[in-house]
């Protein structure tokens, strides 16, 4: 490694930390970090502009996703889809919420290893479907939930949509991450098979399925015991409001 | 080709000029000069983005998120429906409302997977290299032509509805794009040589199981700093996988790339910096914005520690 390296640039490193830590805006410390990096590393004003703008309009894919089903998941929405999810998964009497997330982790990922990552998301499936049928399956078993819970289960199937497609897609083959780590390593001088790679990362995909999954499991018993104590202080409440 | 990721820009650029001109006559947004020139920025940005010079595109961002810094996008006033009024509509379609929900996954994924088929006269149908990305497109315009059909409502409506959630998510949207920007300012500026440098300087590296440990944490602490694994991995690879693990150490290379980059995506599963994954689904489903990161880290710390084993015993047969 050379001794020369210029180490101002990490100072972007520190306004980042420090910025998420105090909890200022996340914009404004995005755009001061990347000022204030691009300045350490000794960029004029002019240059400092361009590289941001640049950026920019590199990254413009990374919306597409989340724009683009909103009219559709805006006008089902209206139409009734979260009741009608709700309603749906009530009918099946064994759902609960933690078994719910367990059979779509275990699709979500299996899909996503052959290679089928679209197939979840969370504007197309976490919104409209998956978070809804979460808190109808809680509901029908323990009645009206409250905010706090409901944002959990919320939480939770968000979470579920990442756990599965973050450790399902490395160990499909065609994946981008696969092809960037066989070229960076050829370029390093070392010549692995992409499907090694690939097959290396199923015993971490295992894992993740057993460690979430377990989670999942401990999440129902959770709910069980916060509905009785909600279910528990309800009346004591409203006696206590008389 | 005949359709690519550039008529997406061009579909999203108008949907968001739609949604700026709708914000600028909306009475009821406390905000709406601010709000709306925020999301004309941002349209522009769609619609003649790579024509404008990069540095004009830099002081737009920089206007972007100082208006959105200090408060400037908020939403206007959408009266929901009432429950019953939902309930009558739930009940009268029933399980039709999943088919437009789910064509949008379905088409994607069969869009994906022809494209390569999909050659009318030697020119692909589908742009090969964003064939997800513009498959997906296609499914959310057939599926929005579905649902139109099915509630007999009209696409003006859907823009309405599109706008709607835009408030709901306000400047969340633009976030994921914003520290994408900021990964590649920090690979400009060398940020990666340089954490590569300290890691290798100041960490003593003479215990196999020492080493291993500081290229699966490393991975997952710069993972947490980039929002990506994918920045992190030539970093710690470079600077310490491929000269300590494999160089010192004889270890598998193909063992290390993979659990390497399985110990990343642990890092992005507890950062903010990865905003399409934590911040804007939190955004999306009206929670706390680290409700997600919380639910998500105990899971992503078993792992990690998991992995550090898996890579001592898996690397070393």
């Amino acid at each position: 490694m050379l001794a020369d390296v210029n180490l101002w640039p990490l100072i972007g490193v520190a306004i980042i930390i420090a910025g998420f830590v105090l909890r200022f805006n996340p914009m404004l410390v995005v755009i001061v970090t990347a000022i204030g990096t691009a300045m350490a590393a000794g960029f004029p004003l002019d240059k400092v502009l361009a590289t941001i703008g640049t950026g920019f309009i590199k990254t413009r894919n990374l919306p597409l996703i989340i724009l683009l089903p909103l009219a559709v998941i805006g006008l089902l929405e209206r139409h009734g889809l979260r009741q009608h999810a709700q309603r749906w998964i009530s009918s099946i009497k064994s759902a609960t919420a933690g078994r719910l997330l367990i059979v779509y982790l275990a699709a979500r990922q299996l899909t996503a290893a052959i290679g089928l990552t679209s197939l979840g998301g969370h504007p197309q499936m976490v919104r409209p479907l998956l978070a809804p049928m979460a808190e109808g399956a809680t509901e029908s078993r323990y009645g009206k939930l409250p905010a706090k819970v409901r944002d959990k289960l919320r939480a939770y199937s968000a979470a579920t949509d990442n756990v599965g497609l973050f450790f399902g897609e490395d160990i499909f083959v065609a994946f981008g991450a696969i092809v960037l780590m066989t070229t960076f390593l050829r370029e390093a001088g070392i010549e692995v098979e992409p499907i090694h790679v690939a097959l290396w990362g199923i015993p971490t995909a295992v894992c993740a399925f057993a460690i979430h999954a377990w989670r999942l499991r401990r999440l129902d018993k959770t709910l069980t015991r916060e509905m009785a104590a909600h279910q528990a202080a309800l009346p004591v409440a409203d006696s206590q409001k008389a | 080709m005949i359709l690519s990721i550039q008529h997406l820009y061009y579909l999203v650029g108008f949907v968001l000029a739609v949604t700026a001109v709708m914000t600028l006559r909306d009475a009821s947004n406390p905000k709406r000069f601010s709000s709306g020139l925020f999301w004309a920025l941002y349209a522009a940005v769609f619609l003649v983005g790579e024509r404008l010079p990069p540095t004009w595109v830099g002081v737009g961002a920089v206007v972007m998120a100082v208006i959105a810094g200090f408060g400037g996008v908020a939403g206007g006033r959408h009266a929901p429906r009432s429950d019953a009024e939902y309930l009558a509509s739930a009940k009268r379609l029933g399980n039709k409302l999943f088919a437009p929900a789910l064509a949008i996954p379905l088409v994607t994924m069969a869009g994906t997977l022809s494209a390569s088929h999909l050659i009318i006269g030697g020119t692909p149908l589908l742009d090969p290299k964003n064939a997800t990305l513009v498959s997906l497109g296609v499914g959310c315009v057939l599926s929005l032509a579905l649902v139109c059909w099915l509630t007999r409502e009209t696409p003006a409506q859907g823009m309405r509805e599109s706008r709607r959630l835009t408030d709901a998510l306000g400047w969340a949207l633009v976030l994921p794009q914003m520290l994408g920007m900021l990964g590649l300012v920090f690979s400009d500026a060398g940020v990666g040589k340089a954490v590569a440098y300290v890691t290798t300087t100041y960490i003593n590296m003479d215990m196999r199981f020492v080493a291993v440990a500081v290229y699966v944490i490393g991975m997952a602490l710069f993972t947490i700093i980039m929002g990506n694994g994918f920045a992190a991995f030539p970093v710690m690879t470079g600077g310490v996988g491929v000269p300590v693990l494999v160089g010192v150490y004889h270890g598998d290379p193909a063992v290390m790339a993979a659990v390497g980059m399985l110990s990343g995506y642990c890092g992005t599963l507890l950062t903010p910096m990865a905003a399409n994954f934590n911040l804007v689904p939190a955004a999306l489903l009206e929670i706390d914005k680290n409700a997600v990161i919380r639910a998500q880290m105990p899971t992503a710390i078993a792992l990690l520690i998991a992995n550090i084993f898996l890579l001592n015993f898996l690397m070393f047969r």
